[in-house]
């Protein structure tokens, strides 16, 4: 498509060049920003004075002796045991995303293969399922559990994430299947496999360009969560994001917002390396959806 | 496949879907219909041999624990909960009508009931910040198909970055930046020369600051989408416009838009879905004081100190629930259409 017709003038090069340029300034400063004010102490990095503080790290040299200091980690991970809270999200995104997948590639591929009506009416309600905001399914949740008892353990806050995701994983994984040939696991039928075998052995080795890509939202749904685990889980269980959220208000009154910082970057980092790995597959996902409209 | 085999199949997805979804919307529907117990009160009398007598009432701790043990729903009481002060507020909004006050104060005095000014913002986010993210990631689309190659790639990535973050995290970035002592909000001042000037300066700067937020975290998704999607315009069709004489913006307008239609109707959708129910927002740039939304006082109601209201969060869930429902007939009849459906 480089021909002189579809060239464009320098204007617009100029223009959209630079629009791309602010809007890359938009998107990464504030992350760019954050992760350097993590390692200045918090008269620099919310200096009233100059911005220039926490460029260079005045007040940290001079409390410190060095330009960058790991106190706020040190405060959030070991002061404030945020390290427990990595473990439980780990656990949780973990097991979340395990679960759902195993759960969702079976119906999604049940729902793929199937010519009934009630395929329509499953997908239509998971759909409707999707839209119901977490918040307002969680305070149906919190009577229940206190009468059973259940309330407050991470497999409890893991089988509820699993079931809130699984209308989305149900709709991304069949319009994967969809697009798998059926002449595949129906020649494994004519050759006697049974139905479970033929997935096994005729789909499964193709369907896992849709299944990570499934899975990453599944992993980011379980890392991300609020509404569910700031209700769910006790104190010792709490994942990072309500741990953020709920000592966010008492380490701001102790002064130390710096650990918050720090706790906020450490939580960030690990979705950099994930963009960073998946960037393909994020992409496919987000457009697998669209493109059935 | 036979019944059989697919009931194995879609089963275990079934079960968690109707246990954990289905049954909590039945639970906060009942829920809604009852509410707390009332504390059981006793009197008692206490005589000194001297002071005379003093009748003195007190909670029987004993008694309400018991009751309240026995009967966890609390008592029935009807559509009570959904007509009070804190929810649509019908006597409230009866004594507003009536009392002639002119427009203004009116539409005022009902934006004072908790529940209209959650309403008022939760609508007013979603339905600015759908649209204005998805003119932004359009435009953002178009430009970053007109650059170099080389630029494409970080483009991306850092696109990705404010979406992928969860809500909680990046109004929490943003909102120490524009803090009065973070590098943005101080930046404003000095420039304004204005030091009072700051998000909590008036509803209407956090307002801004809110849908500001909204469109920076839903702009990447429109983006990617419509990036995406301009790599599927027919190449033959822009082509013969162009032969046609057609210029770049009307290019974009009659050959790139109607193409990416489909798309866009997807876009909002999804997102209208998601900014309904805006919390984290709220939670991390602590702005409650000046917007509410109706997902934040379901968690506030949850979180109250003393006592958890179950059933004032039961009765705004509904409420919600309800709004989605409106919001989303027109996917639902969409997506029936699409699998040949008469409706």
């Amino acid at each position: 498509m480089s021909t002189i017709a579809n060239r464009r003038p320098l204007s617009l090069a100029i223009t959209s060049t630079a629009f791309v340029l602010v809007w890359l300034a938009l998107a990464a400063f504030p992350y760019i920003w954050t992760v350097w004010g993590s390692f200045k102490v918090e008269a620099d990095f919310f200096s009233r004075e100059t911005w220039q503080n926490a460029l260079f790290g005045i007040k940290t040299i001079q409390q410190t002796g060095e330009p960058f200091t790991g106190s706020g980690y040190y405060g959030a991970w070991i002061e404030s045991q945020f390290w427990r809270s990595v473990i439980n999200t780990a656990i949780v995104a973990t097991c979340v995303t395990t679960i759902s997948l195993t759960l969702g590639t079976l119906g999604g591929y049940a729902l793929s293969r199937t010519a009934y009506r009630y395929k329509f009416w499953i997908l239509i309600i998971a759909l409707v399922f999707r839209a119901m905001p977490d918040i307002t399914l969680v305070s149906g949740y919190l009577l229940p559990f206190f009468q059973l008892n259940i309330w407050g353990y991470l497999p409890t806050a893991i089988i509820v994430l699993v079931a809130l995701n699984q209308p989305f994983t149900l709709w991304m994984l069949y319009s994967f299947f969809v697009n798998i040939p059926k002449e595949l696991d129906e020649s494994a039928l004519v050759d006697g496999c049974s139905r479970f075998q033929a997935f096994r052995l005729a789909v499964m080795p193709v369907m896992w360009p849709g299944v990570i890509t499934t899975g990453l939202f599944s992993f980011l749904l379980g890392y991300n969560d609020f509404a569910v685990t700031s209700m769910l889980l006790t104190q010792e269980n709490q994942t990072m994001i309500p741990k953020i959220s709920s000592f966010l208000f008492k380490i701001q009154a102790e002064g130390h917002v710096m650990y918050a910082v720090a706790a906020v970057v450490s939580a960030t980092a690990p979705l950099f390396v994930l963009i960073m790995f998946f960037q393909r597959q994020l992409v496919a996902g987000l457009t697998a959806g669209a493109v059935k409209g | 496949m036979p019944h059989r085999t697919f009931l194995a199949f879609i089963l275990p997805s079934i079960v968690a879907m109707l246990l954990f979804i289905a049954t909590p919307i039945m639970s906060i529907a009942v829920q809604s219909l009852y509410i707390e117990h009332d504390k059981i009160l006793v009197m008692s009398e206490t005589c000194q041999p001297l002071g005379g007598c003093v009748k003195e009432t007190r909670v029987d701790a004993e008694a309400t624990a018991k009751i309240r043990h026995d009967h966890p729903l609390g008592k029935f009481n009807g559509f009570g909960i959904y007509t009070d002060h804190n929810h649509l507020a019908f006597a409230d909004i009866g004594k507003i009508v009536t009392s002639n006050l002119g427009f203004n104060e009116t539409a005022a005095r009902i934006y004072d009931l908790p529940f209209y000014r959650a309403l008022v913002f939760t609508l007013t986010y979603a339905l600015t910040v759908t649209p204005l993210a998805m003119c932004l990631g359009f435009v953002i689309a178009l430009a970053v198909n007109a650059v170099p190659k080389l630029l494409k790639g970080p483009v991306i990535f850092f696109s990705l970055l404010p979406m992928v973050v969860t809500p909680l995290i990046g109004s929490l970035v943003v909102y120490w930046m524009i803090n009065a002592d973070g590098i943005l909000g101080a930046a404003i001042q000095l420039i304004t020369h204005n030091p009072d000037l700051s998000l909590k300066a008036s509803p209407t700067m956090t307002w801004v600051t809110l849908i500001c937020y909204g469109i920076w975290t839903n702009a990447p998704f429109s983006f990617v989408v419509f990036y995406s999607g301009l790599q599927t315009v027919p190449s033959d069709t822009l082509e013969s416009a162009m032969i046609d004489g057609a210029s770049r913006l009307q290019r974009v307008r009659f050959v790139v838009i109607p193409t990416l239609l489909p798309l866009a109707v997807f876009v909002t959708l999804v997102q209208l879905m998601d900014n309904f129910r805006v919390l984290e927002p709220i939670i991390g740039f602590n702005a409650a004081a000046n917007a509410t939304s109706l997902s934040y006082s379901i968690f506030i109601a949850l979180n109250n100190q003393s006592a958890q209201l179950f059933s004032s969060a039961a009765a705004t869930s509904v409420l919600t629930i309800a709004g989605v429902l409106i919001l989303m007939t027109p996917v639902l009849m969409k997506t029936a259409r699409e699998f040949g459906f008469r409706t």
